[in-house]
């Protein structure tokens, strides 16, 4: 017996695995009920039953076929807006972009989805995701370039370029490309640019499944991912391992853009069917809410996505049943970023202690390039 | 001869920057002598609305300054301000008190900025990440408890200044404004002198700049943050204030449209000094005054959203010409650890 490992440490392959999901999923998910509690205290604070209203909030997402169907539906975008986070986390950057990136990709397949005619079905439709998804990753190198040149930081950058996106997309959708009628909208797109259902659940939402797997093996088993890494890791290290640290910093930003982009306009050519303003606002800030969920790994960001995708799926339910204002979920949103970043009261909480692999390294601070 | 030749130059860039200033500085003003001479009204209208549209930007870009000078960034200056610009309208709603608004939304700012300095200083958390929990939690927060149909007992009221304000021009722009407007400019040298001038500024660029060095000497670099932060964050309250009490008179969803962001941009471009601050304010009150002058104006054929992103514009061209030439505190973004 004296091959038997000293320590206490399960062999069992099973128990392994189990130790080690929980592992990686402990943090998150003491995070979601810390914020669910306090979420629950500001629904008492405004005399509301939180248990009746997080019941209604469970139905309104997994009640039904028809309801998980548009919990999935809400939560492909959310796949790849958490996917465009997470991978520019990777090389340190913080693309709160997200936002204007994806309403640039939604107008552009709305628009290549209404104008371009007498193309066949699956080929309009691709060309269509893929033009849309292009201009929002072209839209992302923006900050990137801007980074790498200038210094300037791509926290403000990125916001800025979410105010200037909703102001260009407002016009088209309101001046060249506009329906005919008054309401500011373009035209819907056509039949052979529309992503199919497959019962009640959206094909986008397997293409957002594949875009994360594809993501995890670019991170993870390409020389381009270890490269980004490194880079975020640190940069300095990088530059002198001999990469080019400002290719991989705006490569990085087009790919991110590039999922944020597909996520409109998945959106765009698979639910909505057109572009309209007002198109998914919000969809930056849950992007950061679902990669910090996910601890910014590529495969945690489809049950991070999912799970912010059934609370915005189940609260007009919870606004019906309940009577509480769906925006509750706004907040229990942003209580989940912060237990999930202030890890440090999650890990006294489970008395357990952080490991280099926990360790995520996220932002840089200004001007540091 | 060559270090010779480098001081040289050095030499003529600081000449060049000490009487391009005042150049530029000089032209402004006889510009505004000779926009004022051919139409006063429009003049005296759109420097008011220069000087207004700056206020929130400046104070917010004053929140930024005692964060980022103590080593904090602080990306929660817009909840910040949303935050107090909803609580502020809330309570005079209720108490039909203008002042009682003013007071509990400085508050709230305050208690925000104890929020971040809790989030950065004690549990460490990455400081942009903490930014954001509070921009989000406000955004939240304000939608969830918003009730429609609330009215507040009008505005903060113009102060004149005595015969200060019958100068002409002069005057009417600067000694009749309301009080935060005033505020403001107070504020922006009590800022400088205090940072520039007394132990608490020389203490907080030491731990902005060298945190390990102002702890070996005794100052409490953790204190010394916190009280920042919370300064700081009473300074969005005002700028919060600032759009929900005086200037607007009402509250919307998202008010601060992005001002806590740009009041960053603002506090780089004025090179983390107070007074630079300010002209940067100025510049970009500016740049909104002039889109409101175009869009109702109506002298101009240029669909409304492209002066509408002006001022955003301007935010990246001035980081991108800007943040590289000028240097932040050393010591910013990095939790600090006691030994």
């Amino acid at each position: 017996m004296a091959n038997e490992p000293a320590s206490s440490a399960p062999t069992n392959p099973l128990l392994v695995f189990l130790s080690r999901l929980w592992r990686s999923i402990n943090v998150p998910l003491i995070a979601i009920l810390l914020a669910l509690t306090i979420g629950g205290l500001i629904l008492i604070l405004s005399s509301a039953n939180p248990f009746a209203a997080y019941f209604a909030l469970f139905k309104g997402a997994f009640g039904s076929l028809t309801s998980f169907g548009r919990t999935l539906e809400k939560a492909t975008p959310l796949i790849l807006g958490g996917l465009a986070v997470a991978f520019a986390f990777k090389a340190g950057l913080f693309n709160i972009g997200g936002q204007g990136q994806l309403v640039f990709g939604a107008i552009v397949s709305a628009y290549l989805g209404y104008s371009l005619t007498g193309l066949p079905f699956p080929l309009h439709m691709l060309i269509a995701l893929l033009g849309g998804a292009l201009v929002g990753g072209l839209y992302g190198a923006i900050p990137g370039a801007l980074k790498t040149y200038t210094g300037a930081h791509e926290v403000i950058t990125t916001i800025m370029l979410n105010f200037i996106a909703l102001n260009i997309t407002d016009y088209l959708s309101n001046g060249p490309w506009k329906d005919t009628g008054i309401v500011a909208r373009t035209p819907a797109v056509l039949s052979s640019a529309a992503i199919p259902r497959i019962g009640q659940i959206p094909f986008g939402f397997f293409v957002a499944v594949l875009i994360a797997v594809l993501t995890w093996y670019l991170l993870y088993r390409t020389t381009i991912g270890f490269e980004i890494r490194t880079v975020g890791f640190n940069p300095h290290a990088a530059k002198y391992a001999g990469i080019k640290v400002s290719r991989t910093v705006i490569l990085t930003m087009i790919i991110s853009g590039f999922m944020a982009g597909m996520g409109g306009a998945i959106e765009t050519l698979g639910v909505v069917g057109r572009y309209q303003p007002g198109f998914n606002a919000g969809l930056g800030f849950d992007g950061i809410t679902i990669a910090l969920l996910a601890q910014t790994n590529p495969l945690g960001v489809i049950p991070a996505a999912i799970l912010v995708g059934a609370m915005q799926a189940g609260s007009s339910q919870m606004q019906f049943d309940a009577r509480v204002p769906s925006q509750i979920i706004d907040v229990i949103q942003a209580l989940i970023l912060f237990f999930v970043s202030a890890d440090a009261i999650v890990r006294w909480i489970l008395r357990s202690r952080k490991t280099d692999e926990d360790k995520v390294t996220l932002s840089t601070g200004w001007g540091k390039s | 001869m060559q270090a010779a030749g480098g001081l040289d130059k050095q030499f003529n860039k600081a000449m060049l920057w000490y009487w391009g200033r005042r150049g530029v500085a000089l032209a402004l003003v006889l510009l505004i002598f000779y926009s004022y001479w051919q139409n006063p009204q429009l003049t005296t209208g759109m420097l008011n609305a220069m000087l207004r549209q700056s206020t929130p930007l400046v104070l917010g870009a004053l929140c930024g300054m005692l964060g980022e000078r103590s080593g904090i960034i602080n990306i929660g200056i817009e909840g910040q301000m949303l935050l107090a610009a909803f609580v502020g309208f809330m309570v005079a709603a209720t108490t039909r008190s203008l002042i009682a608004g003013v007071v509990a939304g400085v508050l709230m700012g305050a208690i925000l900025g104890l929020f971040l300095a809790f989030m950065a200083v004690s549990l460490k958390m990455d400081q942009i990440i903490g930014g954001t929990v509070i921009n989000i939690l406000a955004l939240g927060l304000t939608s969830f408890f918003y009730q429609a149909n609330q009215t507040i007992p009008g505005k903060l009221p113009i102060i004149s200044l005595g015969p200060l304000a019958d100068i002409p021009l002069i005057g009417s722009v600067l000694f009749r404004n309301p009080p935060i407007t005033y505020l403001a400019l107070i504020l922006v040298f009590v800022v400088h002198y205090a940072l520039f001038y007394t132990r608490w500024g020389l203490r907080t660029r030491a731990v902005g700049e060298h945190p390990r060095a102002a702890d070996t000497v005794g100052i409490n670099v953790y204190r010394l943050r916190y009280m920042n932060v919370i300064i700081g964050g009473a300074m969005a309250g005002v700028a919060g204030v600032f759009l929900s009490l005086e200037s607007v008179g009402s509250f919307e969803r998202a008010m601060t449209n992005g001002r806590g962001f740009v009041a960053l941009a603002v506090m780089i471009f004025g090179r983390w000094t107070p007074l630079g601050a300010w002209g940067a304010a100025l510049l970009f009150g500016f740049a909104n005054a002039l889109q409101t002058q175009l869009q109702f104006g109506g002298s101009l054929q240029i669909p409304y959203q492209f002066i509408g992103m002006l001022p955003y514009v301007l935010t990246i061209v001035v980081l991108a010409g800007f943040v590289g030439r000028s240097r932040p505190p050393a010591a910013v973004g990095q939790p600090y650890e006691t030994e």
